[in-house]
C-alpha cells in the first residue's frame, strides 16, 4: 500500500495555492486513488490568507481537513508560523524562501527552501511559484510519476487557457530540477 | 462506466440535478452555496432551462412552488439564514403536496452566525421547516458521490410521495472536491403529474393547488391522511450506513461532515483495541430508528457527534429510549471536530463501560 | 329566445362569498368574460391571494394555485417560466400586493415577467377585519388607525401604478374603477388588454381597480361608492400610467 499524502498548502490568496492543490489532487485521481481537496473559504478572496487541504490515500478518506500534514507547502510567513508545529514528525515542508527569510528550528522534519517566486520571475513565469513548489514536492515525495504530474496539469488547465499549460509545465520542471 | 471527474460538492449537486431532469432553478446568493447557483447560471441557458436569481429567498421558494405546481422538477439552494426565509414556502409546498428539492449548505448560527461549516440546522430540517403539522424528506450525504446519488433519490422520492425533499450538507462538503461519476442521463423518469396546474386544455375539471381548508374537520382529515403517508415512509425509506457495528461496544452516530471525522476516530480506536463502530444516518427524516434499535442489545453505549450544541442526539435518545447511555460530543459555530477529540471521547466512554 | 346575459364559462357555479356591495364580484366577472372572449381557459392558470379573494380558486374554472400572502408574483413567475405557453394571472389585494408582497411585485415588474396582475385597491385589509392598508388614505379611520391615518407615524399611501410605471419591464400600468357602467366598460377593456399583452409577450401588465369595502368602511354600498368617488379617486387618479402596446400612450 502506498503511503498517504496529507498535504496542506498555505499562503496569501492569489498565490495559486488552491490551484496547486487541485493539480496534486488530479495526480491521485489519475492513479485511481482516493482523494479529497478542501479549500479554506471566506471573505478574503484576494490577498488574505488562503489554504487548502489535499488528501491522497488508498483507503476512503475520512476528514478532508488536514490538521497534521505530512507535507506542507508554505508561501508566506504568517502561514509558516501558524502551521509549522502541526507538521507530523518525519514530514516534509516546502518553503518559498523568496517570500520567507525565516529558517525552521524543528529537527524532526525535512525542510526544503526553494526561492520559488524568484525562480519563476527569472524564467518569465511570474505567478507560477506555486507550480515550482509542487514540482519539488512531487520529486521529493515521489507520490506520483512525472508523467502523472504533467497529465494532471493538463486536466487542471481549461482548454480555453491552453497558452498557460506550457508555462505551468515549465514551472513544474523548474521545481523538479531544483536541487 | 462514465469517467471519474473531480468536482466541488456544490457543483456536483447542480450537475446531478440537471442530469435528473431539473430545468428550473430559483436562488438567491449566500455563502457557502454560491458555486451551486453559479453553475446553474452557466449551464441552464445552454440547455433551455431556467436559472433565475430572485429578489429574496422568500421569492425564490415561491417560484419553486409555482414551477412545481406547473408540473416540472424545480429546486432552490441556500444556506442556513436563507433557509429560515424559505420555511414559509416549504410549509406551503408541504400543505399543497408539492415535490421540490431544497438544498441547505449549512453554516454556523443563530442569526447571521458565521460562514464556516455547521450542522446546527438539524432541528429545523427534521422538526420544523415551517409552521404546521408536516415533515419533509431530509438526506445527509457524506461524500460528493453520495450527493449526486441523493439528488436523484430526493427528486424520485419527492415525486413518489408528493412532498418536498431537502439535502442537508454543510460548507465543508459544499466546498470540497472529490472524484465523482455522474450518472447517465435517463436514469430517472419524471412521472406524469395529473394534479398539476398546467392548464386543463378543456379536457378535465380544473386543478386547484391549495393548502387552505376553512373547515377544521377537513384540515384535520387532510393532515391525518398526510401522516399516514409519513408512517409508510418511516417504514420503507430509512437509510443509513453501518461501520463495524456488529461487535461494537461503542456506537457513534454521526452524519455528513462529522461522520467523516468519526470514521478516522473509529479507525484509531480500533487500532487501540477499542471496539468502536458507527451508524451514519443517510436519511435524517425518516431517522434510521430501526438500525439503532437493532444494535441496542450488542452496543454498550452510544456517542452522538455533531457540529452543533446537540440536536440529532434527541432523536438518538428517542430511538435508544433509555436502554443504553447516550453521550454527546459536538463542536459548533463553524468548528469541525478533530479525529483526536472524538477519539478522546471514545476512550472516556470505554473507561466507564 | 336569444340569451343576452349569462354566467361566463370561466366562472364556476360556486356562489361568491363576498359581502353585499363588494366589487370583487364585478372584477371576477370581467376577468372571466375576458378569458372566455380570448378562448384561453384551457391554458390559463390563476393565482389566488391571501385576503378576501383567497377563495378565488373555487370561483374560476381555469386551473388555480393559492399563494402565500404577497407571493403571488413569485408563484406566477415559477408557473410562467415552467410553462411559457400558459397564460398566468394573479389576483391580489392592496395588503398582499403593496405591503407584504411589494418586493415580489416590483421585481416581477422590473424583470418584465410576462404575466397579468389584477390589483384590487380598496384601501383596507378586508378579511382580517379592517386594518390599515398601504393604500389607506391620510386620515382614514381603520381598526389600526382608530384616530385616522396619521401620516407622521403611519406614513403615506403608496400609488402603485405611478410607482411601477417607472420600470422598464412594465408593459401596462392602468388604474380603473367599477363604480359606474361607463367605468366598468373601461375596466373591462383594460383587463382584456392586460391579458392580450401577455399573449403577445409584451411583459408585465397590471390593472389596478380602485374598489370599495362597504363592510369595513362601515357604509352602505352606495355610500361606499360615493366615498370612493369623493376620496379615493382624487388620491388615485384613474388613467393609463404606462402602455407600450400598439396605440398605447408610450412605447
Amino acid at each position: 500500500m502506498r503511503p498517504d499524502l496529507n498535504l496542506l498548502l498555505a499562503g496569501f490568496g492569489g498565490q495559486g495555492l488552491l490551484f496547486g492543490g487541485k493539480v496534486v489532487a488530479y495526480c491521485g485521481l489519475i492513479e485511481n486513488r482516493e482523494i479529497s481537496w478542501l479549500p479554506s473559504y471566506g471573505p478574503e478572496m484576494r490577498g488574505g490568507t488562503a489554504n487548502c487541504s489535499v488528501c491522497i490515500s488508498d483507503e476512503p478518506i475520512g476528514s478532508p481537513l488536514v490538521l497534521s500534514p505530512n507535507a506542507l507547502i508554505v508561501m508566506n510567513l504568517p502561514s509558516l508560523e501558524k502551521f509549522i508545529d502541526t507538521v507530523e514528525a518525519g514530514g516534509s515542508v516546502f518553503i518559498d524562501s523568496s517570500m520567507i527569510s525565516k529558517r525552521v528550528d524543528r529537527k524532526d522534519i525535512n525542510v526544503f527552501y526553494i526561492p520559488a517566486t524568484k525562480l519563476a520571475e527569472e524564467n518569465d513565469l511570474k505567478g507560477l511559484a506555486n507550480m515550482v513548489l509542487v514540482g519539488k514536492l512531487c520529486k521529493e515525495l515521489g507520490f506520483c510519476s512525472k508523467e502523472t504530474l504533467f497529465a494532471a496539469m493538463e486536466k487542471s488547465v481549461p482548454p480555453s487557457k491552453a497558452e498557460l499549460l506550457e508555462k505551468n509545465k515549465k514551472a513544474l520542471q523548474i521545481g523538479i530540477d531544483y536541487l | 462506466m462514465a469517467e471519474k471527474v473531480l468536482m466541488k460538492g456544490n457543483e456536483a449537486l447542480a450537475e446531478a440535478a440537471i442530469c435528473a431532469g431539473c430545468r428550473h432553478f430559483f436562488g438567491y446568493p449566500i455563502t457557502p452555496q454560491t458555486e451551486l447557483a453559479a453553475y446553474m447560471a452557466k449551464k441552464m441557458p445552454k440547455i433551455g432551462g431556467t436559472y433565475l436569481q430572485a429578489e429574496s429567498e422568500l421569492a425564490a421558494i415561491n417560484m419553486v412552488l409555482g414551477a412545481s405546481a406547473a408540473g416540472v422538477r424545480a429546486m432552490t439552494s441556500s444556506s442556513s439564514p436563507g433557509i429560515s426565509l424559505k420555511t414559509e414556502g416549504i410549509s406551503y409546498l408541504a400543505g399543497c403536496d408539492l415535490p421540490a428539492l431544497i438544498i441547505n449548505v449549512q453554516r454556523g448560527g443563530p442569526g447571521l452566525g458565521g460562514i464556516q461549516p455547521s450542522q446546527s440546522d438539524y432541528w429545523q430540517a427534521t422538526k420544523a421547516t415551517g409552521h404546521g403539522d408536516f415533515q419533509i424528506l431530509v438526506f445527509a450525504p457524506s461524500t460528493i458521490q453520495e450527493m449526486v446519488d441523493l439528488v436523484f433519490l430526493a427528486f424520485d422520492l419527492g415525486d413518489k410521495y408528493r412532498m418536498p425533499a431537502m439535502i442537508l450538507l454543510d460548507g465543508m462538503l459544499g466546498q470540497m472536491m472529490e472524484p465523482v461519476v455522474l450518472p447517465e442521463a435517463g436514469k430517472t423518469v419524471v412521472p406524469d403529474r395529473p394534479w398539476a396546474a398546467d392548464g386543463h386544455k378543456n379536457k378535465r375539471p380544473h386543478n386547484i393547488i391549495n393548502s387552505l381548508y376553512l373547515d377544521p374537520l377537513k384540515l384535520e382529515q387532510t393532515n391525518i391522511e398526510r401522516f399516514k403517508r409519513y408512517e409508510k415512509i418511516k417504514g420503507t425509506e430509512q437509510r443509513c450506513e453501518e461501520l463495524h457495528t456488529e461487535d461494537a461496544d461503542i456506537i457513534i452516530v454521526a452524519y455528513g461532515a462529522s461522520s467523516r471525522v468519526c470514521r478516522n476516530a473509529v479507525a484509531a480506536a480500533r487500532a487501540q483495541g477499542i471496539k468502536a463502530g458507527m451508524i451514519r444516518p443517510i436519511t435524517l427524516w425518516p431517522f434510521p430508528v430501526d438500525t439503532i434499535q437493532k444494535r441496542l442489545v450488542s452496543a454498550k453505549a452510544f456517542l452522538t457527534v455533531e457540529m452543533s450544541m446537540g440536536q440529532m442526539v434527541d432523536d438518538v435518545r428517542l430511538a435508544v429510549n433509555g436502554a443504553k447511555p447516550v453521550h454527546f460530543f459536538g463542536r459548533t459555530g463553524g468548528i469541525i471536530p478533530s479525529p483526536p477529540e472524538v477519539l478522546e471521547q471514545i476512550e472516556l466512554i470505554n473507561g466507564g463501560i | 329566445m336569444a340569451i343576452v346575459y349569462k354566467r361566463p364559462h370561466a366562472l364556476t357555479d360556486e356562489v361568491f362569498h363576498y359581502c353585499p356591495g363588494c366589487t370583487h364580484g364585478i372584477i371576477h366577472r370581467l376577468i372571466a368574460e375576458t378569458i372566455d372572449e380570448l378562448e384561453i381557459e384551457g391554458c390559463t392558470v390563476g393565482i389566488a391571494p391571501v385576503g378576501c379573494a383567497v377563495r378565488a380558486y373555487d370561483f374560476f374554472s381555469c386551473d388555480m394555485v393559492q399563494a402565500a400572502h404577497g407571493r403571488a408574483p413569485a408563484v406566477a413567475t415559477g408557473l410562467k417560466r415552467a410553462r411559457p405557453e400558459n397564460i398566468i394571472f394573479t389576483y391580489q389585494g392592496d395588503g398582499d400586493l403593496a405591503a407584504i408582497g411589494m418586493a415580489e411585485t416590483v421585481h416581477a415588474a422590473t424583470r418584465g415577467e410576462n404575466i397579468t396582475v389584477i390589483f384590487v385597491n380598496n384601501a383596507i385589509y378586508g378579511m382580517t377585519g379592517g386594518q390599515m392598508a398601504p393604500t389607506s388614505l391620510p386620515g382614514q379611520v381603520t381598526q389600526t388607525t382608530p384616530y385616522g391615518r396619521d401620516t407622521n407615524s403611519a406614513g403615506y399611501p403608496i400609488r402603485v401604478c405611478e410607482l411601477l410605471s417607472t420600470l422598464d419591464g412594465v408593459a401596462l400600468a392602468q388604474r380603473v374603477t367599477v363604480d359606474s357602467v361607463r367605468n366598468v366598460r373601461i375596466a373591462k377593456k383594460a383587463i382584456k388588454k392586460a391579458f392580450e399583452n401577455q399573449i403577445k409577450g409584451l411583459g408585465f401588465s397590471i390593472v389596478e381597480v380602485v374598489s370599495s369595502c362597504p363592510t369595513n368602511w362601515g357604509m352602505a354600498p352606495n355610500d361606499a361608492l360615493k366615498w370612493l368617488q369623493d376620496n379615493m379617486l382624487p388620491y388615485y387618479p384613474l388613467g393609463v400610467y404606462k402602455d407600450i402596446s400598439e396605440g398605447g400612450e408610450n412605447k
